[in-house]
């Protein structure tokens, strides 16, 4: 029986998608049978990051519509063969996704595959519902900035109201916080809402920062998904995240400025 | 502190008032998250009722849904104008 993990934030442009490509490719890692899905029909790019986009044959409404199987539509990573992608249809709309068809399609990921990974689309209509209803656990990738931060709590009301454990009365989903292009410096000079003042405002347990990198544009430029790039600050960050969802002890890193040469004279501490 | 702690100015950041006005939005939309959807139209109607009788305000009507474990509160509160039973006599 599989977990399955969803990927989500409401607003666009935080790191979804950076996020499941990252946090799947970890885990297969790690070696565990590990699926991620494009549930952004329409305007699929999971496959751009994670750089099989050119062996995309069939996809998931495909499966759904029994037009393909789903060995047919899993393509199997390049870096890691416990790895497998679900694209997301690139010609057809939301509408195509139904509840009944994920569940079936999920149930039978479920059997083959230790975990799950739902890559939700922005917003808050059919893809993100959907992306988030089977969920058993929500990773809430926000920023640290007004319009983020409130489009979580919006998700955190959703996922406690209209997911399949809420419908059912089950144990509700875990939901875990992850603080993505965080500016240490910005937040030092109080440009930037900090850590603790996310989570306050959230109440929400933190699985990890990942810092504003320059390497998560070099890692999607080249297709590669940056927790691959083991020297980066933020594949570190995202190797931790794994390594704690996991249930590994790791300290918070990335929380405090680098201290420059000026810094380390002049600033205290 | 720090000599560059020093130079910083003490005026109230942008991430402070950033967080107390999410604190602020966040408090609101988590109690009215989880209301009922007929409340907005229930407080209308009811307060139809009310001004058939009494002449009262807008605001004068504050329904408060409210939920626990293992019960649910319709909290109506009704205030009344100070001398609206003297004009009756």
């Amino acid at each position: 029986m599989a977990r399955i993990i969803v990927v989500t934030s409401g607003k666009g442009g935080v790191g979804k998608t950076t996020t499941s490509a990252a946090i799947s490719m970890g885990l297969a890692k790690k070696g565990f049978k590990t699926a991620v899905i494009d549930f952004d029909v329409g305007l699929r790019n999971l496959d751009l990051i994670m750089g099989c986009e050119r062996r995309v044959v069939y996809d998931f409404i495909n499966v759904m519509n029994g037009e393909a199987n789903l060995n047919q539509a899993l393509i199997r990573d390049k870096h890691c063969d416990q790895l497998y992608i679900l694209p997301a249809s690139q010609t057809r709309d939301k509408d195509a996704l139904s509840i009944e068809g994920v569940g079936k399609v999920l149930e039978e990921l479920s059997k083959d595959f230790q975990y799950i990974v739902c890559d939700s689309p922005a917003g808050i209509e059919k893809g993100a519902h959907l992306a988030m209803y089977f969920a058993d656990d929500a990773f809430i990738v926000t920023n640290p900035e007004v319009s983020s931060v409130r489009d979580s709590d919006r998700m955190l009301g959703l996922l406690a109201s209209k997911s399949r454990r809420a419908e059912r009365n089950e144990e509700p989903i875990k939901e875990y916080l992850l603080l993505s292009r965080y500016s240490p410096d910005r937040v030092k000079l109080g440009e930037m809402l900090s850590v603790k003042d996310v989570q306050e405002i959230l109440s929400l347990h933190l699985l990890g920062v990942i810092p504003e990198s320059k390497s998560v544009l070099n890692a999607s430029n080249s297709g590669v998904p940056v927790i691959l790039d083991e020297k980066s600050d933020a594949g570190q960050a995202y190797a931790d995240i794994v390594a704690r969802y996991l249930g590994e002890e790791k300290p918070h890193r990335f929380i405090d400025e680098k201290k420059g040469l000026f810094g380390k004279l002049f600033g205290g501490k | 502190m720090s000599l560059l702690d020093y130079f910083r100015s003490n005026k109230a950041s942008s991430a402070s008032v950033a967080k107390e006005r999410l604190q602020i939005l966040v408090a609101h939309e988590r109690s009215s998250r989880n209301q009922p959807s007929y409340l907005p139209q229930l407080q209308k109607e009811l307060l139809e009722v009310v001004r058939k009788y009494i002449n009262v305000g807008q605001d004068a009507i504050s329904v408060n849904f409210e939920q626990d474990d293992d019960q649910e509160i319709l909290e109506l509160n009704i205030v009344l104008p100070d001398h609206h039973t003297n004009k009756k006599s």
